[in-house]
């Protein structure tokens, strides 16, 4: 008899045939901010403990298109790439402007992108974005392409008063996958974990989500992340101390935290690209978006951690380590900070206009 | 619903695409394949830049079909660094006084839907202030 579980320890990394990596990056943070207090203020006579601080709210004229098209355009500016050398523009999200019709190719029109490029949008709740990097990395990897875009974006849905509208957030990160020998960081290896887990869902027009509690922390998330770094770490023979920074999903602020110092990492690995706080989970851009941050920072030869986690359940692990034109071309966009700074703090009743809560007719 | 109408004119829409005279250099918005300027064939594509300055504006309070949950909004007539002026959406303003010369670039973003919820998004340029955010 055939085993069910066949680890193939000795190739159990994801590893292109050639070297791959990041060629430009960017960010995007919508500028509205709504305050975790506010919703407290609204559901609980301001009695609830604050998940985060904050979290952001795109405004009327904004959606995972527009926002996947500002974070391309950072990219692409990093990339110092002609857009029409780009042959795959991939969009992971679970808000999706449109039910049939995809994200991706307004994203590829817009960059002038089109016609000879790959399009599709990817679905994997909040791992949609690693889902789509780790595919953009096989592309390019295998000589088919020598770019792809991969984008992870999202307009969090919360049900109104429900534990995830304090900090279901808006934003998320591109990037451009090249040759390694053009790139800001190269991707060592990848190594993903993914069982079937419904700790949550949103079913065929239905407006929010659903979740199961308690069961979102140990059966999901925490076991997903956990398997993914660990295996990761094992495989290459790394341990915590060989990197220098490490970003995991950040749903909330304690999340991360927890799993981060269960897989024996310090605080000051994960604060560059803990974000959660000041802009909300960005779903299929979350772990990404707090390697922006860390990129922005980071210095040729560190070393960096990044950890996924999508219900449903999943994790992508990947280990990425920056090269020396970092200096030279992370300046050519706006930081992932200089999102976060730019803020409009709002009200309850701005949020529930903003999200399209009203009904007009 | 316009669906060709809005196809047609996509890229000048989404990203600032104009044309550019051979015989001149003149910098043409909307494209029109003809130069303003010396008359001559201009069929060029060229990708403004989307850096511009506020030559006027106004806000609508009393908006046409389409644009009601947007109200109010401010409405520029924008003069790119190229040269032309287009009428565009200001966003992203907040509380911000809007003043004639003011530095602004372009983004893309939703202009409204084709009809009702059923019908086709449609995306296009707008301005935003520039200088709310350092590279530094």
């Amino acid at each position: 008899m055939t085993t069910l579980v066949n680890k193939h320890p000795e190739n159990i990394l994801l590893k292109p045939i050639r070297q791959v990596g990041i060629s430009g990056y960017g960010a995007y943070v919508p500028q509205y901010r709504l305050p975790a207090s506010e919703v407290a203020r609204v559901w609980t006579q301001g009695q609830a403990a604050l998940p985060i601080k904050e979290k952001s709210v795109p405004g009327l004229d904004e959606d995972v298109a527009t926002m996947s098209i500002e974070a391309a355009r950072n990219a692409l500016a990093r990339a110092q790439i002609n857009p029409q050398v780009l042959r795959a523009i991939w969009v992971g999200s679970e808000s999706h402007p449109y039910a049939v019709k995809p994200t991706s190719t307004i994203v590829a029109e817009t960059l002038g992108a089109t016609p000879n490029i790959q399009a599709g949008d990817w679905e994997f709740a909040c791992k949609a974005g690693t889902e789509a990097l780790v595919a953009a990395i096989g592309f390019v990897g295998s000589g088919m392409a020598d770019y792809a875009l991969a984008i992870g974006m999202d307009t969090a849905q919360g049900r109104p008063g429900d534990a995830l509208e304090y900090t279901a957030g808006a934003g998320g990160a591109a990037f451009v996958i090249g040759p390694a020998t053009d790139s800001l960081a190269i991707i060592e290896h990848t190594y993903s974990f993914v069982t079937d887990t419904p700790d949550f869902f949103r079913r065929q027009y239905q407006k929010y989500p659903e979740h199961a509690q308690r069961f979102t922390g140990d059966p999901a998330y925490f076991k997903h992340i956990t398997n993914a770094a660990q295996t990761l770490l094992e495989a290459s023979q790394t341990k915590p101390k060989d990197y220098r920074y490490a970003v995991f999903h950040q749903p909330n602020v304690k999340f991360p935290q927890k799993v981060a110092s269960q897989l024996g990492f310090t605080k000051e690995q994960i604060a560059p690209g803990l974000l959660v706080a000041n802009i909300g989970n960005t779903y299929a851009g979350s772990a990404i978006i707090g390697l922006t941050a860390i990129l922005d920072i980071a210095e040729a030869g560190d070393r960096i951690l990044v950890v996924s986690f999508g219900s449903g359940a999943g994790s992508d692990a990947f280990s990425v380590v920056v090269t020396d034109k970092i200096n030279q071309r992370r300046d050519l966009a706006l930081k992932t900070r200089d999102y976060i700074a730019r803020r409009v703090p709002i009200d309850y009743a701005t949020y529930v206009r903003l999200r399209g809560k009203l009904v007009m007719k | 619903m316009e669906i060709p109408r809005h196809w047609r004119i996509r890229q000048q829409r989404y990203a600032l695409v104009g044309e550019v005279c051979p015989h001149c250099n003149a910098k043409l918005f909307p494209p029109r394949d003809v130069c303003p300027e010396c008359g001559q064939d201009a069929r060029t594509p060229y990708q403004f830049s989307g850096k511009g300055e506020i030559y006027s504006y106004t806000t609508i309070y009393e908006p046409p079909a389409g644009f009601e949950e947007y109200t109010p909004y401010t409405v520029a007539l924008v003069k790119l660094e190229e040269g032309p002026i287009v009428t565009a959406q200001l966003t992203d303003v907040g509380d911000r006084p809007i003043e004639i010369g003011m530095p602004v670039e372009m983004v893309t973003r939703k202009i409204r839907s084709d009809g009702d919820e059923r019908g086709m998004i449609i995306y296009g340029y707008k301005f935003r202030p520039l200088g709310l955010m350092s590279t530094e």
